[in-house]
């Protein structure tokens, strides 16, 4: 009886022990977001992740798959971020240059209150659609976005295909995003 | 002493129903609730959204809104990571339960081992019996010594 006892007082610590093991692989194999800037850097082109977001420019929400056949400047701020005020006016030129090419800028408000982007967005008198995630989780979790600005260029088959860290504010960095842009429009 | 001790209850009880009733203190919220980005509560974080919330707080004191109000509404903006403590119900009740359901766990677990040790030793005062040869042997020393 106690030897019995004691057989089952081992596989439930066994069990316990495989079920931690298997927590921490799930969780490591659903850190996909911080390899999709290296990935890129080396050329690949890893499939962005989907998201399905609240938008903060009108009603209802924004799927980005539902963008899939245009290319898509996904652009991940927040209304307390100072660089991201220097940026915003560059993205709403590139938006209205290059939309009637095919091309969508995204803004993904991060971590942020939503009266407070919303007032950002009227100062920066922003047209391009802008999606809210409160938590960061899709930010953090999904793109492995770790500071902010932080943009990643779509190619039409929903591709990144190159990702900036930072504000895109210096000239050499907007025509490396101009040229990133029109490869992804290219593909 | 006994008087002494009923008033000093009677007024632990008054003093917490009054804070209760009155409005929520900006510094116990900020030592309750988290900075999304650097995930240090917001008392002790100066990171610029935690600079905002903080205002937040204070703005929805002055509106005359409760703990929980405030609480509520960080939460629809920045979801239940920004609670230092998570919730007393849903799935946040779990991380309350698991930790009491452990020390019960061990309570009992103790208990039994305790139980069958003292089993082990048997019920006081018994002994094994003697031989019907050594009793014999014992009875036969104890009269040469008596005698």
């Amino acid at each position: 009886m106690a030897h019995r006892a004691r057989l089952v007082a081992q596989g439930v610590a066994v069990g316990l022990v495989a079920l931690l093991f298997l927590l921490l692989v799930w969780s490591l194999a659903m850190e996909e977001g911080g390899d999709l800037a290296a990935a890129a850097a080396r050329g690949e082109r890893p499939e962005a992740p989907d998201f399905t977001l609240e938008r903060l420019d009108r009603e209802g929400e924004l799927t980005l798959s539902s963008l899939r056949g245009k290319a898509v400047v996904l652009n991940v701020w927040a209304s307390w971020c100072l660089p991201c005020k220097e940026e915003a006016p560059f993205l709403e030129q590139v938006w209205r240059e290059y939309r009637s090419r095919g091309l969508v800028v995204v803004g993904l408000d991060a971590k942020d209150f939503r009266k407070d982007a919303r007032r950002f967005a009227r100062q920066f008198d922003l047209t391009f659609p802008l999606v809210y995630d409160g938590p960061g989780d899709v930010a953090a979790d999904r793109y492995g976005v770790t500071g902010f600005p932080e943009t990643f260029i779509l190619d039409r088959e929903g591709r990144v295909a190159e990702v900036f860290v930072g504000a895109i504010t210096a000239d050499e960095d907007q025509v490396r995003l101009r040229a990133a842009v029109d490869r992804a429009l290219a593909t | 002493m006994r008087a002494f001790l009923i008033a000093f209850a009677a007024t632990c009880l008054l003093a917490a129903g009054a804070q209760a009733a009155g409005p929520p203190n900006a510094a116990d919220l900020e030592a309750e609730l988290v900075c999304p980005v650097c995930k240090a509560t917001l008392d002790q974080s100066d990171a610029p959204v935690a600079q905002r919330m903080k205002a937040f707080i204070r703005e929805r004191i002055a509106a005359g809104d409760t703990e929980q109000e405030i609480k509520g509404a960080l939460v629809a903006e920045f979801g239940s990571g920004v609670l230092a403590t998570p919730s007393k119900s849903g799935f946040g009740l779990l991380a309350w339960l698991l930790p009491l359901g452990a020390l019960l766990v061990g309570v009992i677990t103790v208990a039994l081992l305790v139980r069958r040790w003292s089993g082990r030793r048997g019920p006081p005062g018994s002994t094994t019996p003697l031989s019907p040869d050594l009793e014999r042997r014992v009875d036969e020393e104890l009269a040469r010594f008596e005698g």
